[in-house]
């Protein structure tokens, strides 16, 4: 009865979604299609919008492909990618479960813990632009703050060595985002029902057993999802190496995927192509990274379900 | 006996344990705190005060420092504060408008109504929420280009009509809020489906509404990446470009003059976070349960 109302009403299902889908299709993916095509094409030159598949041209189908991937400064911007990301992951996730640990413990019963988490969370809310010149500016050289709070007599250029240059960018990520996981995973504990700590402290678990043994198995499908953002956004970083740096700067050591392909494309040679096909392995990469996490995910929950229909078969077989 | 020391020394420990904790907590709002005051600090000082010590807090002038500097960023033909205050609020007020209106409604077709492709759609959603922006901006760009989008806002605000992941957010919630006997019984009074939407199921999403619209609208407030590429007309920037362009060469020994120009463009985010900050951090905490 209630499916057959339902099933004259569906024409309504199709018409609420054409905006988006409309949308979707111009903005999205058309442009996604476009990118796609383009990588496999001559297209170069500023406000150029002419273009010839490259064997018409006389050169193999994935010239583009295999230009990017063999270019030096690719190689460079992809590991610097992953190890500006990996030093702001680590201490965000470990400081992030750490003040869980601290503010969510029921049994030391922290004060101001609203406080802290508002504060905490603030960086994030503001224009990393914006973040990134004034942190450049803290840690200049002869007068930024840093270099008078720890060395006032012989202050030191951070912004033009590799390694201080990749910290300081991997610091600001940290510092934008740490609040933010944490306020997520905190999120998570409070979600955990309360009976299942209680009874881990009448079994005689001390704190930190229950954090390790009972706290993060149970929010480790938030910890899965903070990876899977934090490794999106961190592959897709732009705004800060970009401007607390540039791409130059110490002979490119905060030059990140992104910003490579946004040179290829709009700085000197315009080279859409070879900046289609970068975006198109950058786009691989993602994708296949977030199938190999949503599998251990799904798998779990599966196993899970699995679990639970032959303990109810079970059960009927002996209410047989 | 024994007891009694245990208990003491557990006691002990709990104390340690609780200075530890503020003593890190304190350290890390210190931390947090540390580069808004010297950005305050710094804005109201000259080139010469701040080169002096950056540290201080103390400037001879600040008033006539605080003018100078602001003269200075203005003059330059470049960073024009008003005019990329006024772009950013077109774009992002426009922008978390169609995003969140038309996120509830793509969630209600799916949530509410059953059609043959529902599955399918939701299952796209899904999968397209993973695609990175750049991806779309090289295409998009050239797209742009051909049909004359370039320095057009209406480019950076028409595509937050579909945004997969508030679709999802949205479903999320309306699936444990919605009750279709509402909604059928609007039916018999006589509503409309659309009437029925904007009356009825709209009002039942405030809270997701809410949560939604300040992350759209700091989202969108704050990009930088298409907005640098779309926009080249300097009285089209928004503010994040604007920014960035206190970045180049033409402001190098400004020193004042940069603390005061990121100063305008970060205080009203901080302002706005002072008062609505105990929403923002439950909205966080609500989009980390749902996911």
């Amino acid at each position: 009865m209630r499916n057959k109302r339902l099933v004259n009403y569906a024409k309504y299902g199709y018409f609420f979604s054409i905006p988006f889908i409309l949308t979707f299709c111009i903005f999205t993916l058309y442009p996604v299609i476009y990118t796609f095509v383009l990588g496999f094409t001559d297209l170069k030159g500023a406000g150029n919008t002419e273009w010839h598949w490259l064997p018409s041209v006389g050169k193999n189908l994935f010239t583009n492909f295999t230009d990017v991937l063999t270019s030096k400064t690719f190689h460079k911007a992809f590991k610097n990618t992953w190890i500006i990301w990996i030093l702001n992951f680590i201490p965000q996730i470990g400081f992030a479960l750490l003040f869980t640990a601290w503010f969510t413990d029921r049994r030391s019963k922290v004060k101001g813990t609203g406080l802290f988490k508002i504060l905490f969370y603030m960086p994030n809310i503001i224009t990393a632009a914006s973040m990134a010149i004034l942190f450049q500016k803290l840690f200049g050289y002869p007068v930024g703050a840093v270099n008078q709070l720890f060395n006032a007599n012989q202050p030191y250029n951070f912004l033009i060595n590799e390694w201080p240059i990749k910290l300081i960018v991997a610091f600001v990520q940290f510092f934008q985002w740490y609040g933010h996981t944490m306020v997520n995973l905190i999120a998570g504990v409070i979600g955990i029902s309360p009976e299942i700590f209680e009874a881990a402290e009448i079994d005689g678990a001390n704190r930190v057993q229950t954090f390790f043994k009972v706290t993060i198995p149970c929010i480790r499908q938030i910890m899965l999802f903070v990876l899977v953002t934090s490794l999106i956004g961190g592959l897709n970083m732009f705004d800060i190496p970009q401007l607390l740096v540039g791409a130059k700067a110490a002979n490119g050591a905060a030059l990140t995927t992104n910003m490579y392909i946004r040179n290829q494309a709009f700085d000197g040679s315009y080279l859409y192509n070879r900046a289609a096909a970068a975006s198109v392995i950058l786009f691989l990469v993602i994708v296949i990274l977030s199938a190999i996490v949503f599998y251990i995910l799904r798998d779990k929950d599966e196993a899970r379900l699995k679990k639970l229909r032959k303990q109810e078969l079970r059960a009927a077989k002996k209410g047989f | 006996m024994a007891n009694e020391v245990k208990l003491h020394s557990i006691k002990k420990n709990e104390t340690a344990l609780k200075v530890v904790i503020y003593v890190v907590s304190i350290f890390f709002s210190i931390m947090t705190l540390f580069p808004f005051v010297m950005l305050i600090c710094n804005s109201y000082k000259s080139t010469y005060e701040v080169q002096a010590s950056t540290l201080s807090l103390y400037s001879k002038e600040p008033l006539k420092n605080l003018a100078f500097n602001w003269k200075q960023i203005t003059s330059k033909d470049a960073f024009h504060p008003g005019v990329g205050f006024r772009n950013s609020f077109i774009v992002a007020t426009l922008s978390t408008v169609l995003n969140v209106y038309f996120s509830c409604l793509t969630a209600y077709a799916i949530t509410a109504y059953e059609w043959k492709l529902r599955e399918g759609f939701n299952a796209m959603i899904m999968a397209v929420m993973m695609i990175p922006g750049t991806v779309t901006m090289i295409g998009f760009f050239q797209m742009a280009y051909k049909i004359g989008l370039v320095n057009k806002l209406s480019a950076l605000i028409l595509p937050s009509i579909a945004a997969p992941m508030v679709v999802f957010f949205m479903r999320q919630y309306l699936q444990a809020s919605l009750s279709m006997e509402i909604v059928q019984s609007a039916r018999i009074d006589g509503a409309g489906e659309f009437r029925i939407f904007n009356q009825i199921v709209i009002p039942l999403m405030k809270p997701a509404i809410a949560t939604q619209a300040i992350f759209a609208y700091v989202g969108s407030w704050n990009n930088l990446f298409s907005p640098m590429i779309l926009l080249t007309d300097k009285n089209k920037k928004t503010l994040p470009v604007m920014v960035s362009l206190l970045n180049g060469d033409i402001y190098k020994k400004e020193y004042g003059a940069i603390y005061l120009g990121l100063l305008i463009t970060v205080l009203p985010l901080i302002v706005v976070y002072a008062f609505l900050s105990k929403y923002i951090v439950e909205g966080v905490a609500l989009g980390g349960v749902k996911s």
